[in-house]
């Protein structure tokens, strides 16, 4: 497996967000992550890039055990992971086409010219051509978005995390990105991992869909799989119906 | 019997008084004592992380060709952006101390002697505490809401994403610069300080330049200057480490935000004045 959870807890203070989650992910697999607001979906993500640890559990990454790695090769494993941030993160004090360069300049054999270069064709794969020289400030939602997906595949990487990457856009630019996460694995071969609680674009990019609840996964399956599913916590929320969800129905 | 005695001895007392017997030990004992473990819990937390930045820090220092190219913009917006403050502040202490300095002395001692406690106490006291004081505000204020706001907005998760270590790329870079700024900076007022006490000792204290010249003289040892610079190294290295820790300990959005920078001004503040007590008993 390419990205293996297993029996993961995570509490912060008195409150438990992972309740012994086990996940996995196969290489050049999308998988989508669904689940309400503030189940612990974004926190799961931060657990796979090491920029959480886990109470209790094991988190494994290309055969690498997350937490038990040192700083160096933590770092080199942070160097084959992409992640796309829910609100793009990008540094605000530096130009759209620095941002994307910003994971290439510690690595070797990459001069500015160079850099550069690849982050006008990152930019151009997102739609953000000759958008370079804007700062993060001069861009819509959406465009900050792209910007902070261009970054994330800027040092062509093996995983790509995407933390709620449509929430809050227009339909068009939440199919522009869908496509794009289909794209980066048909084309690069890239493993992804998808956080997210729209469920049209989770049925799109997806292979495989995970549905977390109260801090575990309380389904995993195909997304025909999932249509068909008869738990009606699950059925409530990919119909939104909350009576089906809270059980209050009837 | 004891133990039958003291139900006996509870049941004769008022209903009333018996209700409120543990809600007045909750609100008198035990509340006081939980908010003091409570405090020192969190104290003693907080001293771990600043403990385990500090040796992370020492550990980044290694890495130069990171946080070497970053130095230069750095030096510039903690040292040479704070200038224009501290002339400021200089120039009116050294008003001050001179107006000051010849009321204290009028009728005692010889008016010269006003050279000579400008000269000293804006060397080794005033121009390096009050420096020091106002780039608690300004560079400690400002590296702090800098680091909170990246740390809100994700975006030194975002850094270490891209496999950039925090400390070596945001702490090293202010840290140093504050090091190597603060003495430049306190040195220029000083000397701004002593300049515009000259200014007044001439102006308004009809004085003249060779009164008030050997009264700076007649005390000076280089020693002090030395004393000054050892001090405000220390101000720029904590008030910089100060508003890195805060700036990077930061959460909860923009209130966040405000606390960390308030807590900066404050702690850095203090942390001062206990340094110059402290170089005060051991250098002097």
């Amino acid at each position: 497996m390419s990205i293996h959870l297993d029996r993961v807890h995570k509490a912060f203070g008195p409150r438990e967000v992972l309740c012994g989650l086990s996940l996995d992910v196969a290489e050049g697999e999308i998988a989508a992550i669904v689940g309400p607001s503030g189940c612990g979906k974004s926190v799961l993500l931060k657990h796979i890039v090491g920029l959480l640890a886990p109470d209790s559990g094991a988190v494994v990454v290309a055969g690498r055990s997350v937490p038990e790695l040192d700083r160096e090769s933590l770092a080199e494993l942070r160097r084959r992971i992409g992640y796309v941030f829910q609100f793009a993160a990008l540094f605000d004090s530096m130009t759209v086409a620095a941002n994307v360069g910003m994971g290439l300049r510690r690595l070797p054999g990459w001069d500015g010219r160079r850099i550069a270069r690849r982050a006008e064709e990152c930019l151009e794969l997102v739609d953000l051509a000759g958008m370079g020289d804007r700062y993060p400030a001069q861009l819509s939602g959406g465009q900050r978005k792209r910007a902070g997906l261009a970054r994330a595949i800027a040092a062509s990487p093996e995983y790509l995390l995407y933390d709620e990457p449509t929430t809050g856009l227009d339909p068009v630019t939440t199919s522009v990105i869908d496509k794009l996460v289909v794209r980066m694995r048909d084309e690069l071969g890239v493993t992804g991992l998808v956080v997210t609680h729209d469920m049209t674009s989770a049925f799109r990019v997806a292979d495989r869909i995970t549905f977390l609840h109260e801090g575990r996964a309380r389904f995993s399956g195909a997304p025909d799989e999932l249509r068909v599913a008869p738990d009606a916590v699950l059925k409530g929320f990919v119909e939104g119906d909350p009576g089906l969800y809270y059980g209050t129905e009837g | 019997m004891a133990s039958a005695s003291a139900p006996e001895h509870a049941l004769s007392e008022p209903p009333k008084a018996r209700e409120q017997l543990p809600a007045v030990r909750r609100r008198f004992v035990h509340g006081p004592l939980a908010s003091c473990g409570r405090l020192t819990l969190s104290a003693l937390v907080l001293f771990g992380r600043a403990w385990r930045l500090f040796w992370a820090s020492i550990h980044a220092l290694r890495e130069v060709g990171l946080w070497g190219p970053l130095l230069l913009p750095q030096m510039a917006r903690v040292g040479v952006a704070s200038v224009p403050i501290a002339v400021f502040i200089a120039i009116f202490t050294g008003i001050v101390m001179s107006l000051q300095a010849s009321y204290t002395l009028s009728g005692t001692l010889p008016l010269y002697f006003v050279g000579t406690m400008v000269g000293k106490s804006m060397i080794i006291e005033l121009g390096p505490v009050l420096t020091g004081l106002v780039l608690a505000g300004r560079v400690g204020a400002t590296i702090s809401a800098e680091l909170g706001t990246m740390r809100v907005t994700e975006q030194i998760d975002a850094l270490e994403t891209l496999a950039y270590d925090p400390v070596v790329y945001l702490v090293i870079p202010r840290t140093v610069a504050g090091i190597v700024m603060f003495p430049l900076v306190v040195l220029i007022a000083t000397s701004v300080g002593i300049g515009s006490a000259w200014v007044t000792a001439l102006e308004l204290l009809n004085m003249s330049s060779a009164e008030f010249v050997k009264g700076l003289r007649l005390f000076f040892e280089p020693w002090d200057v030395w004393f000054a610079v050892i001090k405000t190294i220390s101000f720029g290295a904590i008030v910089t480490g100060v508003g890195c820790f805060f700036g990077l300990q930061t959460d909860r959005g923009a209130r966040g935000v405000g606390r960390a920078t308030t807590r900066t001004v404050v702690v850095a503040s203090m942390c001062i004045l206990v340094l110059d007590a402290f170089w005060a008993a051991v250098l002097l």
